[in-house]
C-alpha cells in the first residue's frame, strides 16, 4: 500500500514540476501573470508532496519492509534506529530522492521570498528548478525507483519490479543486507546530508544566474539577491568535506583523512568553483568587473554539483572506468552536457552586455589579486579533472591504461595552494583600483616581522624540512596579517571614537561582518592548514608483531600491548578489541584500544585507537584478526603531528561564517 | 612597457604555463601503469622498474605471511583487465574463481612486507602498485583487495512465500 502510494505521489510530483517549468515558460513569454502564478503554486507543492513520499520510503526502512529491494539491500533487522533513518541516504535511489526533497525544500523557499522588484526574473528560476527537479525526479521513477519490490514469478526466480510480473508473488525476505560497516557510523547521520545541503544550495544562484540572462538584465542584482544561498552553499560544502575527512580518519583505519580517490575529488570540485565565486562576486559588487566571469563560475559549479552527486552516490569507488556500468551514467551526462552548452550559450550571445564598468588597471590592485585567487582556484580544478580524465584520455588516445594516484595531486596541488596562502596574507592589505609594492610593503612589514621570527624560530629548534618551513612561514604571515587588521582597525576606533577595546571590536566586526568574518575564515583556513601540513610531512609510522608484554617505539613514545579481549556485541559484530597502553619515557600517559570488528556478513572493519592532544596523534591500528588465540597481534602505530588542527580550524571556520553571514541589525554593511 | 591590458594577459599566460607545467611533470613523476598479469609478464623488459598498478586474482594456499618480519608473499593469477571482459564472463566472482581454479593460467609472485591485510583471501582481488624486480617477483609497495561476493546486490537467500 505504501509503496504504491509513495510511488505515486512521485509520479503527481514529476508532473506537476513538468507542469510548473512548462508554464513558467509559457508565462514568462506571453506575460501571463496568472499563468506565472499557477506555476508558482505547482512548484510550491513539491515540498509538502515530496516530504510525504520521502517520509514513505523513511518508514519502510525503520519497519523492516525487506520486501521493498531497496530496504531489503540497506538494511537490516539489528541495526539501531538513528542508522536505519540514516540508510535513506545509504544508497543510490535513496540518495536520489533525499536529494530531490532537498532541492524542493530550497525552491519553495525561493519562490515564497517577495518578489516585487524581480517579477521579470521569477519564470525563469522557476523553470530551472523545476528542470533539475524534474530530472532527479525522472531519474528515480524510471530508472532508480526506491520502491520496486521482490517478486518470486511462476518459475522460482526473484526478480526486483515495481508491480506483479504476470503470476508473481510478493517475495518477504527474513532480513536484509544491511547497511555497508563502512557506513555505520555516527558520521551517517550527518556528513552526507551536509554535502547534499551544499549541492542543492548551488542550485538556487545558478537559477537566478540563468534568469538574470534570458531576461536581458546586466545587473549584480542576481548575486545580492543569492549571496544568502551561496554563503549557505559553502558552508554546507565545506563543513561536509571536513566531515568526510574525520569520518576517514576515524573508520577507515589507515593513518589519514584525504585519499585523492574520484569520489572525493567529486566533492571537491564544486568547492573549487563556489570558493572563487564566492571572491569575484565582491568584485563585481565593488568594481562593476568580471561580471561573465562569475555567470560562468556559477555555471561550472552546478555542472560539477550534478557530477559530484552521481560520482559520490553511484557506487563507481574504484574506477572511472565503471561510469556506464550504471544504467543513469549516460542519463547524467546528457543532462551536465545539455544545461551546460544551454547556459554557456546565453552567456555567449549576451556577451556584449556584460562589459566591465571599469577597467583593470593596477596588478596589485585588490580586484587584481582576487582575480589571482580564482585563476590559483581555476588552475587546481584543472589538475583534479585532469587526474580524473588523464587515465580515459590515455586510453582512448594511445591505448595504454595508466592512472594517477595521490602523489600526483600531491605535487601539484602543493605549490598552488602554497601561492593561495601568500595571496590571502597579501590580499587583505590591498586596496580596491591601485596599489604598489611601495603601498603593500608598507603595510606588511609589521606583519612580516612577528612571522620571520617564528620562521627563525622552527628553524633554531631544528626544523630542516624545507616544505614545513615554507608551509607555516605562510601560515604565520596569514594569522599575522588578519590579526594586524583586526588591530589596525580597533586602534582607530579607540582613538577616533574613544571607545573602549571591547566596544571597539564588537563595533568594527559588526558594522563590516562580511570583511571581519573573511579574516576570521582566512584564520580558520590556516589553522586547518597546520593540520595538513603536520601530517602530510611530518607523520611517521612503525608496524610490529607483539606479544603480550611487548612494547614498540615510535617518535619518542612507547606503546605496550596489555591484552586482547575477544566478545559478541549485541548487533551480531564479533568484537575483538587490544588494550594498549602509551609512554613517554617513564611517564603512563594512557590507555587506547584499537579494535576490528566482524559484521555478521563476514565484513570486518578496523577502529584505530587513538590518543589525541594538540600536539600530536598516536594512531593505533589492530591489523590482523585471524591471529587472536596465538596472542600474539601485529599493530600499526601512525604518529600523525598537529592532525587536531584540521578539525579546531573547522570549528574556528564557522565561527567566522556566523559572523560574516549573520543578518546585520543597524545597517547593510555594502 | 606593456599596455594594461596586455599586461594582464601576460600575467594569465604565465600562470596557465605553470599550471601546465605542474600539471606535466606531476603526470610524469607519478604515472602507474595498469597492467594484468599477462601483460606484466609479455612486457617484462620494457616495464621493469616502472611504477606498475597489477590486479589479479589471490591463489589462496600460495599465501605465506611471518607475522614477526612482518613479510608477506602471495601468487595472483591472471584475470582481465576491462570491465567489459569481466561482464562477459559472468561477473567479478565468477571470473576470480575461474582464474584460481585453472592451473594453467599465468601466475606471478607478489612480495609485500607489511601486515597481512583482513581481505587476503583464495579468489579475492588484490589491486598493488609496486614494480617488477629484476627477479621476476613484483614487489608491492601497495595492497588493495576486494571480495566481490559481500555487498553485491543479489536476490535474497531467505524468503517466506507470501
Amino acid at each position: 500500500m505504501i509503496v504504491e502510494f509513495g510511488y505515486g505521489i512521485l509520479i503527481l510530483t514529476f508532473i506537476l514540476s513538468l507542469y510548473a517549468s512548462g508554464a513558467a515558460i509559457f508565462g514568462a513569454v506571453k506575460k501571463n501573470d496568472k499563468v506565472i502564478e499557477t506555476a508558482r503554486r505547482a512548484q510550491l507543492l513539491t515540498f509538502p508532496l515530496l516530504a510525504i513520499a520521502t517520509t514513505s520510503l523513511v518508514y519502510l526502512l525503520i519497519s523492516n519492509h525487506f520486501e521493498v529491494n531497496y530496504v531489503y539491500s540497506v538494511t537490516d533487522i539489528a541495526m539501531p534506529l538513528y542508522l536505519k533513518i540514516t540508510a535513506l541516504w545509504g544508497g543510490q535511489p535513496g540518495s536520489l530522492l533525499f536529494w530531490a526533497f532537498l532541492l524542493s525544500i530550497f525552491t519553495s523557499a525561493v519562490t515564497l521570498r517577495k518578489w516585487d522588484r524581480d517579477r521579470d526574473i521569477l519564470p525563469w528560476v522557476i523553470v530551472v528548478t523545476s528542470v533539475t527537479l524534474g530530472f532527479f525526479l525522472a531519474l528515480i521513477i524510471f530508472f532508480e525507483n526506491p520502491f520496486t519490490r521482490w517478486w518470486q514469478t511462476e518459475t522460482g526466480d526473484f526478480v526486483a519490479q515495481m508491480f506483479a510480473p504476470t503470476g508473481a508473488i510478493l517475495a518477504n525476505p527474513m532480513d536484509g543486507q544491511g547497511l555497508n560497516p563502512l557506513l555505520r557510523h555516527p558520521g551517517m547521520i550527518i556528513h552526507p546530508p551536509l554535502l547534499y545541503l551544499g549541492f542543492v544550495s548551488f542550485v538556487i544562484p545558478f537559477a537566478f544566474a540563468i534568469a538574470t540572462l534570458i531576461t536581458g538584465r546586466t545587473d549584480d542584482r542576481w548575486i545580492r539577491l543569492t549571496r544568502g544561498w551561496t554563503l549557505l552553499a559553502w558552508l554546507f560544502l565545506s563543513l561536509g568535506l571536513v566531515l568526510g575527512m574525520r569520518w576517514a580518519y576515524d573508520v577507515l583505519g589507515w593513518g589519514g583523512y584525504w585519499g585523492w580517490d574520484p569520489v572525493e575529488i567529486a566533492a571537491l570540485m564544486p568547492w573549487l568553483t563556489g570558493t572563487p565565486f564566492l571572491h569575484s562576486v565582491m568584485i563585481e559588487e565593488k568594481r562593476g568587473l568580471l561580471k561573465i566571469w562569475n555567470l560562468f563560475l556559477i555555471i561550472l559549479t552546478y555542472s560539477l554539483v550534478i557530477f559530484g552527486t552521481f560520482l559520490t552516490r553511484s557506487g563507481v569507488l574504484s574506477s572511472v572506468h565503471a561510469f556506464a556500468q550504471s544504467a543513469i551514467g549516460p542519463m547524467f551526462f546528457a543532462f551536465i552536457g545539455l544545461t551546460f552548452i544551454i547556459s554557456t550559450a546565453l552567456v555567449i550571445t549576451r556577451w556584449k552586455d556584460f562589459h566591465s564598468d571599469m577597467p583593470m588597471k593596477s596588478m596589485l590592485s585588490r580586484e587584481a589579486l582576487f582575480l589571482l585567487n580564482n585563476l590559483l582556484f581555476m588552475g587546481i580544478l584543472i589538475v583534479c579533472l585532469w587526474g580524473v580524465l588523464f587515465p580515459l584520455i590515455s586510453e582512448l588516445v594511445t591505448g595504454v591504461k595508466v592512472t594517477v594516484g595521490p602523489p600526483f595531486y600531491e605535487r601539484a596541488v602543493a605549490p598552488l595552494l602554497a601561492a593561495l596562502m601568500a595571496l590571502m596574507g597579501i590580499a587583505p592589505l590591498s586596496v580596491w583600483g591601485r596599489s604598489t609594492l611601495k603601498t603593500l610593503g608598507k603595510a606588511a612589514w609589521k606583519p612580516v616581522i612577528p612571522t620571520l621570527v617564528i620562521s627563525i624560530l622552527l628553524f633554531s629548534f631544528g626544523m630542516r624540512n624545507w616544505i614545513g618551513l615554507i608551509g607555516f612561514t605562510l601560515i604565520a604571515f596569514v594569522i599575522m596579517i588578519s590579526l594586524f587588521e583586526f588591530a589596525k582597525g580597533t586602534k582607530a576606533r579607540v582613538i577616533s571614537m574613544k571607545e573602549n577595546i571591547v566596544q571597539a571590536i564588537t563595533h568594527l566586526v559588526t558594522h563590516n561582518r562580511r570583511r571581519y568574518g573573511g579574516y576570521i575564515i582566512h584564520i580558520a583556513m590556516v589553522v586547518m592548514a597546520i593540520g595538513i601540513l603536520g601530517i602530510e610531512v611530518f607523520q611517521t609510522t612503525a608496524q610490529k608483531s607483539l606479544s603480550i608484554g611487548d612494547t614498540i617505539e615510535i617518535s619518542g613514545y612507547t606503546v605496550q600491548f596489555d591484552s586482547l579481549a575477544q566478545f559478541p556485541n549485541s548487533d551480531g559484530r564479533l568484537i575483538t578489541r587490544a588494550e594498549m597502553s602509551i609512554f613517554k619515557g617513564d611517564q603512563f600517559l594512557g590507555i587506547v584500544h584499537p579494535r576490528f570488528d566482524v559484521y555478521p556478513s563476514g565484513q570486518p572493519m578496523t577502529i584505530a585507537g587513538v590518543r589525541s592532544t594538540l600536539a600530536d596523534d598516536l594512531y593505533i591500528v589492530l591489523a590482523n584478526w585471524e591471529d587472536v588465540s596465538s596472542s600474539k597481534a601485529p599493530f600499526k602505530i601512525y604518529h600523525n603531528p598537529l592532525i587536531n588542527w584540521l578539525w579546531i580550524g573547522s570549528l574556528i571556520f564557522i565561527i567566522g561564517y556566523l559572523v560574516a553571514a549573520w543578518p546585520a541589525k543597524e545597517r547593510s554593511s555594502n | 612597457m606593456v599596455s594594461g591590458r596586455n599586461k594582464f594577459l601576460v600575467g594569465g599566460l604565465f600562470i596557465l604555463a605553470a599550471v601546465v607545467y605542474l600539471i606535466i611533470s606531476s603526470t610524469k613523476a607519478s604515472v602507474e601503469y595498469f597492467k594484468t598479469v599477462d601483460e606484466l609478464l609479455a612486457q617484462r623488459e620494457t616495464v621493469m622498474g616502472k611504477s606498475i598498478r597489477l590486479s589479479g586474482a589471490v591463489v589462496g594456499d600460495t599465501i605465506t605471511y611471518n607475522p614477526d618480519s612482518l613479510t608477506l608473499s602471495f601468487e595472483v593469477a591472471h584475470i582481465p583487465g576491462k570491465n567489459e571482459e569481466i561482464d562477459a564472463a559472468g561477473g567479478l566472482a565468477a571470473v576470480l574463481h575461474e582464474a584460481v581454479s585453472d592451473p594453467l593460467r599465468s601466475r606471478i609472485l607478489i612480495s609485500y612486507s607489511g601486515i597481512k591485510p583482513d581481505l587476503l583471501q583464495n579468489e579475492a582481488q588484490a589491486i598493488m602498485t609496486g614494480h617488477l624486480g629484476d627477479d621476476g617477483i613484483f614487489y608491492a609497495d601497495e595492497l588493495l583487495l576486494k571480495c566481490p561476493t559481500k555487498y553485491e546486490q543479489g536476490v535474497p537467500e531467505q524468503v517466506s512465500g507470501n
